[in-house]
């Protein structure tokens, strides 16, 4: 079966400790996430701080290694690849970071950066390299010129497409990308959207594609799981789940998300608290403490995913 | 704040120059090491005589026109000494400390790199040895190993290898949540390689700098072996054997300690400027940005 | 009406390479009591070195105010004493910024951090100014007020923190609100709770609010007038029903295109091609030409800002004699 499936993914960080003991408390990341990025498909992961949404498109990668759970792709097990299989999968699977300035080596020469990955996976000789680098240029939007030419040149939006043609410069089948239009400019942010979207139609690349933002979203992803302190409560096509949400907090979320209009401005945001720590999560569904509509069977059992419509599942006791 | 325009190319080698020239000090700095180090190679040619030719007729004579710098008990030149005393403080400074960086920061990238109980094992005995006095641990090691060029080379490197491990190992760990240092790990690179070609270029200032500044720690750390004997045996001259030597006589030749010792002064004055100047230069916070 | 704060003719110009540019050029700019003013602009806009020149706050050296008058209580900022504006700040006129962790200082508790304006500016005894400090945080509605005055800022969510800033920015009783993007570092479910907070104040006080941020969502949420900034200049100035419903600058157009709205399907997107000039780097005429689809032979002089009907101004001659037609 080709594509990412993950099925019951688990990270918690330990955090403090040391060599003489101390006391350790234990982030819970991500709890028994499971979820599918089928071929070609762009999958969002929407939530707040701290909701694990990162961690989750880095465990995808084994970026950070998973606690439990399974992640497949194209039918191979990726937590139990070898090194050498990892080194094949990390050519089908890439990356694109958030921060366009922290994600490039400032010592290295774009030219560098590009052909690297390639150097390092022996594919081609140094012309075919050289072609294949040059090929990539036009392809993210930028001059030839740009190849010899330190990060520090650029501004945010063409760093962001270098670190698109370094991720693209393998010929990857599914990208991850974290936020990666968060740290830019409105007008370039619609920029580099548009051209992820033209990329991920050329290619027939798949997506997963994280980020807090319900506008980026609605405009990149087929579908969306929305995530709260490391659980998914809600998944399914974005249009639907944008403009009917069924989980009290895609609600809230989606009410807040502030829109372009002031016709229609937030009517009552007053009554809602803040997310609690993931180091001390609340006890039943983690959404309990800020829900409108929570019951007393929501402090006690985290409810299950449920569907209640034709691919939408919600994990929610009111349904 | 306003995003500053991306600044023209320039050539990395421009952009060091373009700092030190606007620091007018750190070029006395270059400046003297330059006459040393020139000095040092050509000791033999400057030399007005043969440093080991003792001469009884002309002992602990004060500075003259034939020796500029006087002469000690046993009437050799003291300025032809120096010179010559040069070529031997410099190389132990220059060897010891390229031997402590490389290997330090060899254990420093490593342990900031792999972290968990590496990382903790090694920056236990880092800070044990921290904990010993440079001179104490010189002594001790150099006591072991007995008196000699190589072993007191050996000796200088180790009392100053911790110094590196620390220096190479923070910076590490702050590349290591540098989003480019995932991103070679997404790319398959292998940890050699980012840590070889994506860490320790973006650390290398860091170590010059306090490489800079140790060399002129390890020339007085020879110097200080050397006046108790445990350095260089005579009649090799060297700074710190020259002071040892001087010093029965220092109330009636004070010329005998004083020079050596300024010339100690000097060379480490002048590593410390450029050691400060170096991490101006190549610091990128400092330079660039108007 | 007197407006609270009357800028005119502001011109700040920074150093770049032994030359002086203009970051932002020639802004009027003017705020009534009980009134938000959201100024609105990319990075490199200009939009928070308008803020900081009016409180003073640019670098020492390296940065000067070249033109123009800051209107604030019958008395013209620029020519003030260091010391006599330091009397103004977080007194008179208030100040928040995007990261309230870099904002507060670690080591004292909020409480003594909201209560220290009040010792220094109003002359208030410590009992009185503790208990200032728990009814300003009450205020804000940070929850348990009288606990949470002796906590520390690590000890608060970012959200908290985030109000707490606003309880010492209020602890004076400002009658000028300067908040510099406030909300961007902020999730969205209390970002709106504090454009919320933000709003109720602003009424129960009467306060005028300058609100500086990117985000066009959260202007139509908060604000009654808007001001558009692009390379150093307003290029539109409207109320904010007005601007959202007939925008006539083309950047403000383009602006309100390019964003990914999260009510609308996604082919409504249309990115501005290039990029803000930089600001050694401006072009001589209408500084938006350059990536203007309307751009004629008369975008080579550099436009005013001219009315286009009722309160609504743009700098725009293309569009304006367009919307005179229509």
């Amino acid at each position: 079966m080709n594509g990412l499936q993950v099925r019951g993914l688990k990270k918690h960080f330990i955090l403090g400790g040391g060599f003489l003991g101390g006391k350790t408390s234990r982030v819970r990341a991500v709890e028994n996430m499971s979820f599918d990025v089928p071929e070609g498909a762009s999958v969002g992961l929407v939530g707040e701080s701290g909701c694990g949404k990162s961690t989750v498109s880095r465990a995808v990668l084994r970026l950070v290694e998973p606690d439990e759970g399974t992640v497949t792709f194209n039918g191979t097990d990726v937590r139990a690849a070898s090194p050498a299989q990892m080194r094949k999968l990390r050519q089908k699977m890439q990356f694109i970071f958030q921060d366009p300035y922290s994600s490039l080596n400032t010592r290295r020469t774009i030219r560098q950066t590009l052909e690297e990955p390639l150097k390092v996976h022996r594919m081609g000789s140094p012309a075919e390299r050289r072609e294949r680098v040059e090929a990539i240029l036009p392809e993210v939007g930028l001059p030839q010129e740009a190849l010899d030419r330190y990060p520090h040149e650029f501004s945010g939006g063409q760093r962001q497409r270098i670190g698109i043609a370094r991720a693209l410069v393998l010929e990857p089948e599914l990208v991850v990308a974290d936020e990666p239009v968060s740290a830019l400019d409105v007008s370039v942010q619609a920029q580099i959207l548009r051209l992820l979207d033209d990329l991920r139609q050329r290619r027939t690349l798949s997506f997963l594609f994280v980020s807090h933002d319900l506008g980026v979203i609605r405009h990149f992803c087929d579908v969306t799981c929305v995530m709260y302190l490391g659980h998914l409560i809600e998944y399914g096509p974005t249009e639907e789940i944008l403009d009917d949400p069924a989980h009290p907090y895609t609600m809230l979320l989606r009410e807040s998300s502030p829109v372009p209009d002031p016709t229609s401005r937030i009517a009552n945001a007053k009554m809602t608290g803040e997310i609690p720590s993931p180091a001390n999560p609340p006890t039943g569904c983690p959404f309990h403490t800020r829900c409108p509509r929570a019951t007393p069977e929501c402090k006690e059992v985290m409810p299950k995913m449920k569907e209640i419509a034709p691919g939408r599942q919600v994990a929610c006791h009111l349904y | 704040m306003t995003a500053m325009p991306a600044p023209p190319p320039a050539r990395k080698q421009s952009a060091l120059l373009a700092t030190l020239n606007r620091n007018r000090l750190s070029w006395v700095g270059i400046g003297m090491l330059a006459v040393i180090f020139a000095v040092a190679i050509f000791a033999p040619l400057l030399s007005p005589h043969d440093p080991l030719q003792q001469n009884i007729l002309h002992r602990l004579e004060p500075p003259s026109a034939e020796f500029w710098l006087g002469t000690d008990s046993y009437g050799r030149d003291v300025l032809s000494r120096l010179f010559h005393g040069a070529r031997i403080s410099l190389t132990i400074g220059f060897l010891a400390v390229l031997v402590a960086m490389i290997v330090g920061s060899t254990l420093g990238v490593l342990a900031g790199y792999i972290g968990g109980i590496f990382d903790q094992v090694v920056m236990g005995i880092v800070d044990v040895m921290l904990s010993f006095p440079t001179l104490l641990l010189g002594l001790m090691v150099a006591a072991m190993l007995g008196a000699s060029l190589e072993n007191l080379i050996i000796a200088i490197a180790i009392t100053e290898t911790a110094p590196f491990v620390r220096v190479a190992r923070a910076p590490t760990i702050a590349m290591k949540r540098q989003d480019f240092v995932e991103a070679g790990r997404a790319l398959g690179f292998s940890p050699g390689r980012i840590m070889g070609v994506h860490i320790l270029p973006n650390i290398l200032s860091d170590i010059v700098v306090v490489a800079s500044l140790w060399m002129a720690s390890a020339i007085r750390t020879e110097a200080s072996l050397s006046f108790i004997g445990l350095g260089v045996s005579p009649p090799t001259p060297t700074w710190g054997g020259m002071i040892r030597e001087g010093f029965e006589n220092i109330l009636s030749a004070w010329w005998l300690v004083v020079f050596p010792s300024l010339a100690i002064l000097l060379t480490v004055l002048a590593l410390n400027i450029l050691g400060d100047a170096l991490r101006d230069a190549i610091d990128p916070k400092l330079r660039g940005e108007e | 009406m007197t407006p609270v704060l009357d800028i005119k003719g502001l011109t700040t110009e920074f150093r770049v390479k032994n030359g002086w540019h203009a970051a932002v050029r020639g802004i009027d700019l003017s705020v009534n009591a009980n009134e938000t003013l959201a100024v609105v602009g990319e990075s490199g806009s200009g939009k928070s070195v308008t803020a900081l020149s009016t409180l003073r706050l640019l670098p020492q050296t390296g940065a000067r105010i070249s033109r123009g008058e800051v209107g604030f209580g019958g008395r013209d900022l620029t020519k003030l004493s260091e010391r006599e504006m330091s009397r103004i700040r977080g007194n008179d006129i208030a100040m928040i910024f995007q990261e309230p962790m870099t904002s507060l200082n670690p080591t004292m508790t909020v409480g003594d951090q909201i209560a220290e304006g009040l010792l220094i500016h109003r002359g208030m005894s410590r009992t009185e100014a503790a208990k200032e400090a728990r009814r300003l945080l009450d205020e804000v509605r940070v929850p348990d007020p009288a606990r949470r005055v002796n906590d520390y800022p690590h000890q608060f969510s970012g959200g908290m923190r985030q109000r707490a800033m606003i309880a010492i920015a209020l602890a004076c009783r400002p009658k000028l609100l300067l908040a510099d993007e406030p909300t961007t570092a902020l999730d969205v479910t209390v970002q709106a709770q504090v454009l919320s907070l933000l709003d109720d104040l602003k009424r129960d006080r009467g306060m005028a609010i300058v609100f500086i941020t990117h985000n066009l969502g959260v202007v139509a949420q908060i604000a009654d007038r808007v001001a558009v900034m692009y390379a150093g200049e307003i290029v539109e100035t409207a109320t904010c029903d007005t601007l959202f419903a007939d925008p006539v600058h083309p950047y403000t157009e383009a602006l309100l295109k390019a964003m990914p709205r999260v009510d609308r399907k996604a082919e409504s997107l249309e990115p501005i091609p290039g990029s803000v000039p930089s600001i050694s780097a401006r072009p001589a005429g209408c500084v938006y030409a350059p990536r203007c689809n309307y751009v004629q032979p008369s975008c080579a002089a550099h436009p005013s800002l001219v009315p286009v009907g009722g309160n609504h101004e743009a700098r725009c001659p293309v569009r304006a004699d367009k919307g005179e037609a229509a």
